[in-house]
């Protein structure tokens, strides 16, 4: 039963949150939406800071919440960490001091996650002694990270903690993030409206509406889909895969990543060889051929591919979705008439011809 | 004036006197500026409206009410006669209770101000951190509030020194007992002894100076600087 299994209602008038959603208790993940979704409130369900009267949570195997026997374990009783949007450092202390609230208030044999530990993973030595007004909003959402995950807690959850930081300083967290999600084997819940500033981390995607969970599973099988149930954003969003950095062609400015036995060239990214490295592939970046080019062609990435599954054709437009097997899922936009011409069935072995290697960062918020 | 013949007592009586108001006011003062700053609940403005009472109603209007309440039959000193065998109306514990209704808005409404600035994001912060509701309390949301504590404090005990009409219609005017520097001074010019009347005024109002420079001059140093 390593899961979480939550079942919140609320109602604030308009807004109402109705939600029954088990995902797992291990790795990140996310929960997107639009602002006024909801996933501020399923948040704070979690923590406890909302309480639901018909609500029920259980983590893994210990029941936090059932409003049937009335059973309400206190925020400050559940063996978690939040990260809040703003950093909600405490302004009459230091930051050392900050970092210390919760470490203090656990009992000594829970520490496994020593002060050391966190000031090196979070790179907090410089910062230590001062005020937290005196810092960027960067380096507080940091110390917020970093005095979260001294409470050595079981679970973090974390409210937007880069929502209220420029694009450069966004830049600055993430690879605290990503180290966090390596180094740490700690189960995180991501609340989130930009799916760019996650798609290095996420593992689990629930995607939230008016309040209700319209789809939740393994990141690639929710993006994939080809029945997209978001209204909110665009129909497809193709497909992440998880490389390694192989090598660096710094003439060409591209860097080679391995995904399986297959090579793909990117941007060139500052990243040591050996580092792993999601890169999103858009549908409509990626064209379908019946058989490896003879002659030369100016597309570098080419994965070979199964066709899964054709969407639908009935719909408006000239296009059409293709579910491919690369080894994960992706989806692949084409044209109807392509589709007539190629004769494309599922089953049928094609190769996947990629214009673009996103890096995830550089793809437009939707 | 010979300093010697200098009467010191009402002097001490003011000082005891706005020491222990503003001593209640805080026991009393800091659950309703906090329940106040927090509570969703429908009650709140009436007891906002009464708490503010002091601010606008006419001092004698206060003490004649006192008075009765606290009156060998009132509804308050009924009760503490018949337990203790003293009066509270002209005594020092009568003082101290009119002083406390006296001066309450001064003490609630700047805590209720901090309570309300630091607001619930910085107790979640700190419940999310193991801190129980009163570790909270004390160690994130009474720090974060000095300032307001400061400033609750000062007014407090500046009004408490100031008041006249509440004290002279519960306390009476017993030298040794009830009477305080307000009344003395209005008694000296009542006789006509004018360089009493200015050692009293003159020294109260440097005290009050004094008291007033000191707290702003403090309050700029301090490290928590909301808004």
């Amino acid at each position: 039963m390593n899961t979480i299994l939550s079942r919140f209602q609320i109602e604030y008038k308009p807004f109402r949150l109705d939600i029954e959603l088990e995902f797992p208790n291990e790795g990140v993940t996310v929960i997107f939406g639009r602002s006024g979704s909801g996933k501020t409130t399923l948040l704070r369900c979690l923590a406890g800071l909302e309480r639901s009267s018909t609500g029920y949570l259980r983590f893994g195997d210990q029941v936090w919440q059932d409003e049937s026997q009335n059973k309400f374990v206190p925020v400050h009783n559940r063996p978690i960490g939040m990260v809040f949007q703003d950093a909600r450092l405490f302004p009459h202390l230091t930051v050392r001091s900050n970092l210390n609230y919760g470490y203090r208030r656990i009992p000594p044999e829970h520490r496994k996650i020593t002060f050391e530990q966190v000031v090196e993973l979070m790179g907090l030595r410089p910062l230590l002694d001062r005020r937290p007004q005196r810092l960027s909003g960067g380096e507080q959402q940091r110390v917020a990270i970093g005095r979260a995950l001294l409470t050595n807690p079981q679970l973090l959850l974390m409210d937007e903690p880069l929502a209220s930081l420029d694009a450069q300083r966004k830049q600055e967290i993430l690879p605290f993030l990503i180290r966090l999600r390596q180094e740490m084997k700690l189960p995180i819940v991501y609340v989130t409206h930009s799916l760019n500033e996650v798609l290095q981390l996420v593992d689990y995607l629930v995607l939230l509406e008016k309040g209700r969970n319209v789809a939740s599973g393994p990141a690639n099988a929710v993006m994939s889909r080809l029945d997209w149930p978001g209204k909110d954003w665009p129909s497809t969003f193709g497909a992440i895969l998880t490389t390694t950095v192989a090598d660096h062609e710094t003439e060409f400015g591209l860097t080679r990543v391995q995904y399986r036995d297959q090579s793909l060239y990117i941007p060139e990214q500052p990243l040591a060889v050996g580092s792993p490295l999601r890169v999103h592939l858009l549908a409509q970046d990626i064209s379908i051929a019946l058989g490896k080019p003879e002659t030369p062609t100016s597309v570098l990435n080419t994965l070979p591919a199964t066709v899964l599954e054709i969407g639908p054709t009935d719909t408006p437009g000239s296009s059409v979705d293709l579910k491919l097997d690369v080894g994960e899922p992706i989806l692949a936009t084409i044209t109807r008439k392509s589709l007539a011409h190629l004769q494309l069935k599922p089953g049928m072995r094609v190769y996947a011809n990629v214009k673009a290697v996103k890096m995830v960062h550089e793809i437009e918020e939707y | 004036m010979d300093p010697s013949i200098f009467d010191w007592q009402p002097v001490w009586i003011t000082l005891k006197l706005a020491a222990t108001t503003v001593s209640v006011l805080l026991l009393i003062g800091t659950p309703v500026a906090w329940w106040l700053a927090h509570t969703g609940s429908r009650a709140r403005v009436w007891v906002e409206a009464v708490v503010a009472l002091p601010l606008v109603l006419p001092p004698t209007v206060l003490g004649f009410y006192l008075l009765i309440a606290l009156g060998a039959n009132g509804v308050i000193g009924g009760p503490f006669q018949s337990v203790t065998g003293s009066s509270l109306a002209f005594s020092f514990a009568g003082l101290v209770i009119a002083s406390t209704l006296y001066s309450l808005p001064f003490v609630v409404q700047p805590l209720q101000g901090a309570f309300e600035a630091s607001g619930k994001t910085y107790l979640e912060a700190a419940w999310s951190l193991r801190a129980s509701k009163w570790d909270a309390f004390l160690s994130v949301a009474s720090p974060m509030a000095v300032r307001g504590y400061l400033t609750a404090i000062v007014l407090g005990f500046a009004h408490t020194l100031g008041e006249f009409g509440v004290v002279l219609m519960v306390g009476g005017n017993i030298p040794g007992k009830t009477k305080v520097v307000s009344i003395a001074i209005y008694d000296h010019v009542e006789a006509l002894e004018y360089s009493h009347a200015h050692w009293l005024s003159g020294g109260l109002l440097l005290l009050s100076f004094m008291v007033l420079l000191i707290v702003y001059a403090f309050n700029r140093r301090l490290p928590v600087h909301l808004s």
